[in-house]
Order: C-alpha cells, then structure tokens, then sequence
C-alpha cells in the first residue's frame, strides 16, 4: 500500500522536472524544429529573413529524373549521343540537375539526373557500408561468442580483450588505422605480403576510392564486434543447457545443435543486434571525418558526414536538417522492416 | 572407442585456444603498435614497421615524444575541458536521472504511464538526428559571465557549458535506473515510511544504497559516451578553448606528420579510459550485457 505521501503528483513533477526540462529543451525542441525547419530557408548567421519555402529543401536534396535521349546514327553505323549538359543547360525544368549515372540500350540512352548528385553518392556510400559492415560485425561477434562461452580456462580474460576496443574512443582507433592502412609502411599491407608470400601489389587502402569504404568497413567492424558479442553472449547463457543436453542424448552433432539449438534460442537477440548495428552504421562520421574527409573524389562521404558538411560548415541549418530528418526516416523505417522480418522469420518457425 | 573420441576433442581445444589467442593477436596488436610507437623517434617508426620490432620496445626509447607533444598540441588544457566535462555530465546526470527515475518507478500519481511512454520513445532518437537544429538552438541561449560586473551573453558556442547541460538528462539513462529500482521489493519503502521517512528520504536512504551496482553502470555509460563525444563538440565547439581532447586529437593528427608524437596524443587521451577499464572491467561488461537484454 502506498502511503498518502507518496501518492502526491506535485512532489513526483517536482523530482522529474530537471530530467523533463533537459530532455524537452535538447531532444524534443530540437526534433520539432528539425522538422519546422526543413521547410524554410534557415542559415546560421545570415542578414537575410527567414522564410518558408515549401518542400524545396526535399526537392533539391531528393529530385531525381531519368532523361531519355535517342542517338544520332553516323553513316559508319556509329551512334551518338548529344552531351548531357548541353541539353540540361538549355532546358529550363532540368537546368539544377546533373548527370548521376547513364545506360545504353541499343541507340537508346537512358540518363539519371540528381538535383544533389553528392547526396546521392552519399546515400549510396552509406547503404553500401551498411551492407558490407552488418553481416561481418554481427558474424564476427556471434563467432566470438562462441568462442567465449566454448568453456575455455581464461574465458573472461578473452571476453575482456575482445571487447577492449570499444570503450576506446572511434578517434583513436581511426587514427592507429590510418597509419596501418598506410600504403608503403602500413601492417596490413606488410601482413597481406607475408601472408600471399610477397606477391601482390601494395593496396593505397585509404586512398583509393574502391578500397577506402571496405577499410573502414574493417575497422569499424574490428572496434564495434565487442559489443555486439557481450550481447550475444548473454543471449546464450539464457539458453536452458537441457535442451543441448536433450540434443547431446539424440545424438546431435555440433553443427546440428547449433543449427537446431543455438539459432533458435538466439532469434530474438539477433533481431537486436542487427537492427542497433544497423542503426550505428547509418550512422557513420566520426571514422570518415578523421580519416578521409568524405575522399576519395567522395568515395565515402556519408549521409551524416554530408549534414555536417552543408548544415554546420556551410552554416545551411535548413539544408542539413532536411538531410537528418532523411536519416531519421530512413533508419526508423529500416528498423520496423527489419523487426517485422525477424518477427515473421519467428513466426514462421 | 573412447580414445579416438577424446584426441578429437582434444585436437578441437587445441584448435579452440589458437583461434582465441589468433584473436587476441588482432585485438590487441594495434594499441600495442600505439604504445610503442610513442616512444620512438620518427625515423624508428618507419624502419620498425616491417617487422615484428614495431611491437617491441627497442631502439632509441624515450619520452621524447610525450615531451613534445604536451609542450606544443594544447593536450593539457583539452584534457582538462574533457575531465570537466565528463564528470559534470556523470555527476549532474546520475542525480537528476535517478531522482526522475525514482519518480516513475516508487510514486503514484497520473500521467505516469504517459510520461513512461514518451521516455521510452525519446530512447529511438538518436543525437545525429537533431544535432544541426540543436546548433541552432544553442547558439541563442544566454550564459552569465563575469567580466568587471555580471554579462550576458547570447550563445553558448564554444563553451564546455555547451557540451555537459544537453547530455545530463538522458532518457536512457533515466530508463535504466527505473527497470532497476522497479526490482527492488516495495516492503522496504513502506517499512520506511512507517517510521515516517519522507520520499526523499526513502530515495536517499533505501532506494540509493541498494542501488550500487546500477548507479556505477550508469555512470560508466555517461562517462564514456562524454569522454569520447565527438560529433557535439565537432559541431559547437569550432575553437581551441573550450576544445576537448578528441577534437584536439583529429585536428593534431590532421596537421601533423610526426608519427611519435601523435601516438603519444593518443595514448594519452586513451589512458584514463583504459585505467578504468582494467579497475571496473565488470561493471563494464555488466552495463552491455545488462542493458542489451532488457533493452
């Protein structure tokens, strides 16, 4: 029973009132004048009024167009094509827009015009370090798992060092990479060559743009799978050991418990970890502002790397905020899809 | 039958142990290479790396570095601005998210379930979302200073202000504690309001003490998340003194060649972080494992 006391709600609003007020001033102002915002033409220090203009800011941030063009046929049966910039300059609906992207088909070209060409390398950039990074962290991090709870002597000295990089800070371990990641002098070159016995070429990881977002891709992965294993490791010491000794007695083997057993068992942790690393993946910066600047020719500029880009170092409030507010969508819609896929998966069990 | 059997099993825990310490290898030869390297010259650090010495203290060791790179990085006054700024936040946020908490978990009074709902709703917001308008907003807030009577002025750009009051109230935090204190029996508080506690008290006198482990994880989660923050200040904080110290590190390691010197820097700001993981390894581990499965 509660006492009198305790049932008063003016003491409650009285304890709960500093938290409150922290949390409306700097998380729900700031969410609702993201959102106010994207619909005017806000910049940080400007003479000019602010005013509303509409959707612009998605229209320039998301326009997209596909721009068909028929080739001109030489007498040599060579085909042509007029440049793509001639042709948006003198057209005034596709003037803003630039080329992104183009396929031919027989005399038929077909071009991909983007308001925000950069933007849409950044959200290229990312999904691609997203897809790349999820399945590995999350791989590497059940692997270890295993590993820990395999019933070593010293599990919880290799849990402990497992985890290690990930209370150290994303810019310490961005910097110690980048000078691993160096081309002539760095160990994961030196350690490829000892490994493929001195054949191969000196991979330029950090400076060439097909190498530069799968090296941050390990890196992220080696510092972030820590985490993810503690929480898988909690996930398998719920499991009830019966059922592996039920399987053990049935005659399982070690790949079928943990086909029949394990998975099972770990369903709902998985849907966890994949939809939180899915999260922080969208969320990559820090390792891309230290290490190469969005470089190379924006190779792995990232959606939020390009917020801070146009919202704070262009001092565009307007613009960046609409980029953020796009994040926000999209990482909420991607986590109630993948919830709803684990759920099914489960459901379907 | 048996034999067979076992020097199977034993081959397997052989095979086991060598892929762990293959593991530990790649963990730790990193921060190893770090440390090491923090104590060489420049030119060692180059002649080191294709072999096994750059993991190895050898050669011209000295403190060479280290006595640079205080003298002329800023790293002292950086680490104090990180050292004010994570226990402000850690101390500020365990009293108010706790008290908030306590409120929702120990009192009756209405709209609490609401409240509960919009809390946990704020826990999917991440800062990324609102951190440009948050600029915004922070660039028009006042501060009082002192400067021959009292000022005021209209930002609060560039301070450490800027970089503790929007992270004390945390709604994770604040979540944290409640599942914590929504565990712990309700005959202690009637007990204590028997004898005619008041609710503060029961707070500070029943609800805290029991509460320890859950106050440390906490505390760890805030600290960390306030020594390490990076993209807040990156944004709000554009000069050097109000600078913390892993700014300070990208903008050294950005207009710096000397290798040394740079991993002195590191291996400095990494230190206190490293102390008290090594000192409060289990509460560490506990607030991941404790927080993923109920979370």
């Amino acid at each position: 029973m509660t006492p009198r006391w305790a049932r008063k709600g003016r003491l409650a609003f009285l304890f709960g009132t500093p938290a409150m007020l922290g949390l409306i001033t700097f998380l729900v102002i700031p969410f609702a004048m993201a959102i106010a915002l994207t619909l005017t033409n806000q910049k940080l220090l400007s003479p000019q009024h602010v005013q509303a203009v509409g959707l612009a800011n998605y229209e320039r941030l998301l326009g997209l167009k596909v721009m068909r063009q028929d080739g001109i046929a030489s007498s040599d049966g060579h085909v042509t094509f007029p440049r793509i910039r001639d042709v948006t300059r003198s057209s005034p609906t596709l003037r803003p827009y630039r080329p992104l992207g183009a396929m031919t088909w027989e005399s038929t070209r077909f071009v991909l015009l983007a308001r925000d060409p950069v933007f849409m390398r950044s959200l290229l950039n990312t999904a691609l370090f997203a897809v790349m990074v999820v399945p590995l962290q999350c791989g590497l991090a059940l692997g270890l798992a295993l590993l820990v709870n395999a019933g070593l002597c010293g599990q919880r000295a290799f849990r402990t060092i497992y985890f290690s990089p990930v209370v150290m800070s994303m810019v310490v371990v961005a910097v110690i990479w980048a000078f691993l990641f160096n081309r002539d002098l760095g160990l994961v070159n030196q350690a490829l060559g000892w490994l493929s016995g001195g054949q191969g070429t000196r991979i330029d990881w950090l400076g060439n743009p097909a190498t530069a977002m799968p090296a941050i891709v390990i890196m992220s992965a080696w510092q972030g799978a820590g985490l993810q294993m503690l929480i898988f490791l909690a996930g398998l010491q719920a499991i009830p050991t019966e059922l592996y000794d039920a399987a053990r007695i049935d005659g399982a083997t070690p790949l079928q418990r943990f086909v029949h057993v394990t998975l099972p068992g770990l369903s709902n942790t998985i849907a966890f970890v994949v939809v939180i690393t899915t999260i922080a993946a969208f969320g990559l910066f820090t390792q891309v502002d230290v290490m190469t600047q969005g470089g190379p020719a924006n190779a792995t500029s990232t959606v939020m790397f390009y917020a801070i880009e146009r919202g704070v170092r262009d001092q565009d409030i307007a613009y960046g905020s609409t980029v953020t507010v796009v994040y926000f969508v999209l990482i909420a819609t991607l986590a109630i899809l993948q919830q709803r896929f684990f759920a099914r998966r489960a459901g379907a069990r | 039958m048996r034999r067979p059997i076992n020097s199977r099993t034993a081959a397997v825990r052989v095979g086991l142990y060598a892929i762990a310490l293959l593991f530990v290898i790649v963990f730790v030869s990193p921060f190893v290479f770090m440390v090491m390297a923090s104590f060489k010259p420049n030119q060692q650090i180059f002649g080191d790396l294709g072999s096994f010495r750059a993991f190895l203290p050898v050669g011209a060791v000295s403190l060479q570095n280290y006595r640079d790179v205080i003298a002329t990085s800023g790293i002292g006054s950086y680490a104090l601005n990180s050292a004010f700024i994570t226990v402000s936040t850690v101390g500020a946020g365990l009293f108010v998210n706790s008290l908030a908490a306590f409120a929702l978990a120990r009192l009756e009074w209405r709209g609490k379930g609401l409240v509960l709902g919009l809390i946990v709703i704020m826990l999917i917001i991440p800062l990324e979302a609102i951190a440009v308008p948050m600029m915004l907003l922070v660039a028009s807030l006042p501060t009082l200073g002192f400067d021959g009577g009292l000022t005021i002025q209209w930002s609060w750009l560039d301070t450490r202000l800027v970089q503790i009051v929007p992270f004390v109230a945390n709604a994770f935090s604040i979540f944290f504690f409640y599942q914590a204190f929504n565990d712990i029996p309700r005959d202690f508080d009637e007990a204590a309001y028997v004898d005619g506690a008041t609710p503060y008290q029961v707070f500070r006198h029943v609800i805290v003490p029991l509460s320890g482990t859950t106050f440390a994880t906490v505390a760890i989660i805030q600290g960390l998340a306030a020594w390490n923050q990076y993209l807040w200040p990156v944004i709000v904080v554009p000069s050097a003194e109000a600078r913390p110290l892993m700014v300070g590190l990208q903008q050294f390691f950005r207009f710096q060649t000397e290798w040394g010197e740079v991993m002195a820097y590191a291996t400095l700001a990494t230190l206190p972080v490293f102390l008290a993981f090594v000192f409060f390894q289990r509460w560490f581990v506990q607030s991941v494992m404790g927080s993923g499965v109920k979370g």
